[in-house]
């Protein structure tokens, strides 16, 4: 995006941090979230309990069979396997209400996570619609955009993965810590030995990896800017021969990134065998151990099947502390994230108090003026009274500017002492270098920035007063840099009348001079534009953004270099087209080129915040001051 | 597709090899363990055997440093070769995009550019090296123990036979009926960032029009897809879990019951209690990799669109190469263009450059003025070769463009683009892409005939002034000046500006070409222009309209005979000739 005042606060400023600065007051409102599906979620809670008992039950029973079962059985001259087949239909049962409760949870899980994720997601665009300008000049856009990629994927991680993970890791560790408890008290001991170590080592190799992995971050960062820049001037590439330099910077980049990229991956990569095979060692190391303990007769009570079982439960107490420890980190991030979704949330809304609103209008009989149910070409403004009384004013576009003083950041005025009167069908023009503050004078027209109560009227009615979307509404403005939105041309052009018919678009298109190149287009005016227009010339998407703000057919208009890439022959039947639409009408000029401004009743020069020279092209050619040497072509805009 | 893929992979062959080798012998390890533990527990600790608990027991943990061992080298190795394959893709796309004509640039955006170097590069190579870590691991592990499990006890296992059919069609179902939904679901995802994108790009249009409320619905529109299609795909994935739990459960009944029988009836088919627990550690293996092999599936088809997107770009054929044998000399700045036609695409009906016939001498200087979409800067784009021409020729010095080397002909015609860019470097490594041997002297020479030098000199750092991305600490006019510079110091036969002063002031527009005049008086000069002031002391001026030639002539003759021209005059009528009329 262009920032065509250098004054602006600086953008991006915002560092990341990387860990949740309030976790408590951010679970807390997670859990607002999460408690519109408070029934779902006690189910849930419910089944991941069954489903990680029948596990830790699963694994208890290969002692059952030894001990019980297949020991006395192998005693037994007729063996009788009743019991046997007893004991196994009643962990089949189990094992089924484990299977039906994971299904259940999972199943649910669905809902909860994506139903919270879009929840979240849908709330937060609405919000960000509500916000003030300057929230958008103060942050980048791939800031913003990574609170709907990044920050909510994260989120609903959190939710579908990593909480549920916790709580049976949770519930497994406990009932597998208690079972071996119960079967071996050393052997506990020595258990939790290995896993200390294993914790150990995991912390060591996760923190070496993650180091390479933050640096292949920034490699990868490096790289994309390096891309970027270089593809985005790559005719210029062509144009210099500049190929083979291109090429071994590049490849500096790319074999950096590499380098970490391989350690990273290498340490990630080592971490699972490491986390398997110290898990056979504690096998092993256990197994002798155990063998020790039984045979030695130091333990007594230590039967065959508790060791066999033992060793079994051994294995699964690794896996869900490794996960748990997994878990954690994910868990910060997620919270990091929400955090700062809702700080997105907390920014404060665009304020309006306005109370005056705009109204298609009509005279009565009596000459007077009423509000009418239809569109009438007539507007007004609605103005109810502190005592119930409704006034009704005529929106004739006279704004006027007193003495208005203005900073975008405090103590750095960009406005001084601005004063100007538009009346009525007047064209108003302004001119200056970049960051004279053309642009900052119509972003408090339309109230993209407040000031001060009273400073600004406009039909003399202060313009704190008019509601928000109602002043906009009346305000018609034509951008520079043009945005336009995937879609066919025609809903391009619709975009600034919602109800406004094919016919009204194409003669709004014809008066922008647009219609000729639009019927070229393959599909004309139902060809789709992508990618903000990119196969239209700058030109083009100009003449579409001027045929769009004149369907919407705005009481005033502000054309803030709206023609800037129109070459002058076209410039001149586009504004022939539109003085034709706003006769009557009140018009903001800025321009770059001083043939755009030449026929305004009033130019005004900027320089520095400060209106320098005032009057019409006649009068400031005879004083011979700036506009006289911007003229003459001795001084240079930009 | 995979085999072009494939040819990325060059000196990383041996770390791709290696590493699925290595698990191979991970895997024999991994597969043997069970069957040492089952060893332990029987001859060992059933009978109270120290001795024989000591010896199995280290060569368990030998068997483990083994395992480790090789699971970390298949590891650095598998890491070696993935980001190896992934460095090589991204050069070899690059260095690709280097030869790229004009032409292949517009085919691809530069963030279709960026996205295919980038995002699409890292989901390819981390499908490569789950594939060699895991295509071999897995199936090899299945096999192992299921060979295994038949050694272990034959009857028992043929209890596998029917789990493994259960979780293939099961797996199967769930994957071929969520894939094609999360295909779309991406796809929706992207139109979302999309939505959000243009709101943030539109947000001062959003907010003038008053459509904040049109935008949110839009979004959620969007939202409400993914929200729907996700929970469907999601719903069917919740499958997974119990599906793998209902066969491994299923197994260890089983097996718990025959195994029970075949211990306590013993038989030509006995077996022990450790032999038990090994089964069940088997059955847990061939499940799992019967889960992961499964999930490689999806990665895979998951990563094909990136692979087709990254194919896409290696396989574009520059469309303008050099000829066998270039002549590796330009003579002189003579132009010629004999019938020229110019389509950008093949299927566009209307050419658009057609018909065009013009001689340039040599140290001419040329105006060229037209309206938006004349065709201007196409026209002017043949004479670098940047495009060839559809039909006709462009003769440069005498010799059609085809002929040069493409190095020899771009050094002898400097052209300055109009969308041009000065890249993140001072002011001299900028002004270093005309030559990057400019002596100091030569490049202020450069910068002086620009009108260039007295605000570099007013900068700070001077000449070693830091340069943000795209020129954004320097003023529209001062950045048109360092381009022409960067031009000049090419030392040109031939030098193309295309609308090149449009933001510099009409002042130091006219020195500017006052000192091409007296400077380089034996260069060709090519000036485009909106601006009449600009080009009106030209030696010619070509009037272009709707891709033709409207007119050639001297600025009195246009004014005289060319309509066009008057019109584009007028319309401009500027400033100092003027300024007499208005104070009358």
């Amino acid at each position: 995006m262009r920032t065509p005042n250098n004054n602006r606060p600086p953008k991006g400023a915002r560092m990341k941090g990387a860990g949740a600065k309030d976790g408590k007051k951010t679970i807390k409102r997670l859990l607002s979230y999460l408690m519109a599906y408070k029934f779902s979620i006690f189910a849930m809670l419910v089944c991941i309990i069954v489903s990680s008992l029948a596990g830790v039950v699963g694994n208890m029973f290969l002692r059952t069979l030894i001990d019980d079962y297949i020991t006395p059985l192998m005693t037994q001259e007729n063996p009788v396997f009743t019991g046997l087949l007893q004991a196994l239909a009643t962990m089949a049962v189990v094992y089924f209400l484990g299977i039906l409760s994971t299904w259940f949870c999972n199943f649910t899980m669905v809902t909860v996570s994506q139903g919270v994720q879009k929840t979240i997601r849908d709330e937060m665009f609405a919000h960000m619609q509500t916000l003030p300008v300057q929230y958008f000049d103060t942050h980048t856009h791939g800031e913003i955009m990574s609170h709907y990629t990044n920050d909510i994927d994260t989120l609903r991680q959190m939710i579908s993965q990593s909480i549920p993970q916790m709580i049976s890791s949770a519930i497994t560790v406990v009932a597998v810590f208690s079972a071996m408890c119960v079967t071996s008290l050393p052997m506990t001991g020595f258990v939790i030995l290995t896993v200390i170590g294993m914790m150990a080592v995991t912390a060591f190799i996760g923190g070496r990896s993650g180091k390479y992995f933050v640096e292949q971050q920034k490699s990868i960062g490096q790289l994309n800017g390096y891309i970027e820049e270089m593809v985005d001037g790559q005719k210029v590439v062509q144009v210099f021969c500049h190929e083979a330099a291109a090429k071994a910077d590049f490849d500096k980049c790319n074999d950096e990134l590499f380098h970490n990229a391989k350690q990273a991956h290498t340490f990630a990569n080592i971490l699972m065998p490491i986390m398997g095979n110290m898990g056979h060692l504690q096998f092993a190391l256990l197994a002798m151990f155990g063998g020790f303990l039984a045979i030695s007769g130091i333990s007594p009570g230590l039967t065959l099947g508790s060791i066999v079982s033992f060793l079994q439960l051994s294995k699964s107490f690794n896996m869900p502390i490794t996960q748990i420890s997994q878990q954690i980190n994910s868990i910060v991030m997620a919270l990091a994230g929400a955090e700062r979704i809702f700080a997105l949330l907390d920014v404060q809304s665009e304020a309006d108090d306005g109370y005056v609103t705009l109204v298609n209008a009509e005279y009565n009989a009596n000459g007077e003026l009423m509000e009418a149910q239809s569109r009438t070409g007539i507007w007004a403004w609605k103005h109810p009274h502190k005592d119930g009384t409704v006034t009704y004013t005529l929106l004739r576009g006279d704004v006027r500017m007193n003495e208005v003083d203005f900073a975008y950041v405090p103590d750095k005025l960009v406005l001084h002492d601005i004063s100007l009167y538009a009346e009525p069908g007047q064209k108003v023009a302004f001119v200056g270098a970049t960051g004279a503050g053309k642009t900052t004078i119509t972003n408090l027209i339309n109230r993209f920035y407040d000031i001060a109560d009273g400073k600004i009227r406009y039909d003399d009615i202060n313009i704190n007063k008019i509601k928000k979307s109602d002043l906009r509404h009346s305000l018609g403005v034509v951008l520079q840099d043009v945005n336009l939105f995937t879609g066919t041309v025609m809903e391009n052009i619709r975009y600034g009348r919602l109800d406004a018919t094919d016919e009204e678009c194409i003669a709004a298109a014809k008066l922008a001079n647009a219609h000729g190149f639009i019927e070229m287009l393959p599909e004309k005016y139902n060809t789709v534009l992508e990618g903000d227009g990119s196969g239209l010339s700058q030109g083009q998407r100009q003449l579409i953004s001027i045929a769009r703000a004149a369907v919407a057919d705005p009481p005033v208009m502000i054309l803030d270099e709206a023609t800037s890439s129109i070459d002058t022959r076209t410039e001149a039947l586009v504004q022939r087209g539109m003085d034709g639409l706003m006769k009557g009408r009140t018009v903001f000029v800025i321009a770059h080129r001083l043939s755009t401004v030449q026929n305004s009743d009033v130019i005004m020069v900027l320089d520095h915040g400060h209106i320098i020279e005032k009057g019409t092209h006649d009068q400031l050619i005879a004083q011979k001051g700036n506009y006289y040497r911007l003229y003459t072509g001795a001084f240079e805009l930009d | 597709m995979l085999k072009r893929l494939l040819q990325c992979v060059r000196q990383y062959k041996r770390d791709s090899i290696l590493a699925p080798v290595i698990i191979s012998g991970e895997v024999l390890l991994e597969v043997l363990m069970p069957w040492i533990m089952a060893k332990i527990i029987d001859n060992g600790i059933t009978p109270g055997n120290m001795e024989y608990i000591w010896k199995m027991g280290l060569l368990l943990i030998l068997c483990c440093a083994a395992s480790l061992a090789c699971g970390a080298l298949a590891g650095k190795y598998a890491a070696s070769a993935s980001t190896g394959l992934g460095r090589n893709i991204r050069k070899d796309l690059y260095y690709n995009v280097q030869n790229f004509s004009f032409h292949n640039i517009d085919k691809f955006s530069t963030a279709g550019i960026v996205t295919r170097l980038t995002t699409d590069v890292t989901r390819i190579q981390e499908s490569y090296q789950m594939i060699i870590r895991t295509a071999v691991r897995s199936p090899f592990m299945l096999i192992s123990s299921v060979v295994m499990a038949f050694t272990i006890n034959w009857k028992l296992a043929f209890v596998f036979l029917a789990a493994i059919p259960i979780l293939g069609i099961g797996l199967y179902f769930i994957i071929t009926h969520a894939h094609p939904v999360f295909e779309r679901v991406f796809k929706t995802y992207d139109k979302l960032n999309r939505v959000v994108q243009e709101n943030l790009y539109g947000i001062r249009v959003v907010k003038s029009f008053v459509r904040e409320e049109h935008e949110t619905k839009k979004f959620k529109e969007v939202s409400d897809s993914i929200y729907k299609d996700f929970v469907y795909a999601e719903r069917l994935l919740a499958f997974n879990g119990p599906l793998m739990q209902f066969c491994s459960y299923g197994c260890m009944l089983l097996i718990s019951w025959f195994g029970a029988r075949l211990i306590v009836l013993g038989g030509e088919t006995a077996m022990t209690t450790g032999e038990l627990t090994g089964m069940f550690t088997y059955v847990m293996q061939i499940l799992m990799s019967l889960m992961m092999l499964s999930m490689i599936m999806v990665m895979v088809t998951m990563s094909k669109a990136s692979a087709e997107r990254i194919v896409e770009l290696l396989d574009e054929k520059p469309t303008i190469r050099n000829p066998e044998h270039p002549v590796m000399e330009v003579e002189n700045g003579e132009i010629v263009f004999r019938n020229v036609e110019f389509s950008y695409s093949e299927k566009s009906e209307k050419p658009c450059l057609s018909n065009i016939n013009l001689h340039i001498h040599s140290g001419q200087t040329i105006g060229i003025i037209g309206g938006t979409g004349s065709a201007k800067s196409t026209l002017v784009q043949m004479i670098p070769r940047l495009y060839d021409v559809t039909k006709g020729e462009v003769l440069v010095g005498g010799r059609n463009v085809r002929e040069y080397d493409l190095e020899v002909l771009r050094n002898s015609v400097a052209m300055v683009l109009q969308k041009n860019v000065l890249f993140s470097g001072t002011v001299k490594e900028n002004l270093r892409w005309g030559n990057p041997d400019a002596t100091d002297e030569e490049m202020i020479h450069a910068c002086r005939l620009a009108q260039a030098h007295d605000f570099i000199m007013d900068f700070s750092d001077g000449y070693d002034t830091h340069i943000e991305q795209g020129g954004r600490n320097v003023s529209g006019g001062q950045k048109q000046r360092l381009c022409i510079a960067r031009a000049l110091l090419k030392k040109p036969k031939i030098l193309i500006l295309d609308d090149s002063t449009s933001a510099v002031d009409t002042k130091t527009d006219t020195l500017i070409r006052k000192a091409f005049r007296e400077e380089i008086p034996d260069t060709t000069k090519l000036i485009i222009a909106q601006r009449v002031a600009s080009v009106e002391d030209a030696d010619l001026i070509i009037v272009m309209e709707d891709g033709k030639v409207d007119a050639i002539g001297t600025h009195a003759q246009l004014l005289e005979s060319n309509e066009i021209y008057r019109e584009v005059y007028t319309s401009q009528l500027k400033g100092g000739d003027d300024d007499a009329n208005t104070e009358q």
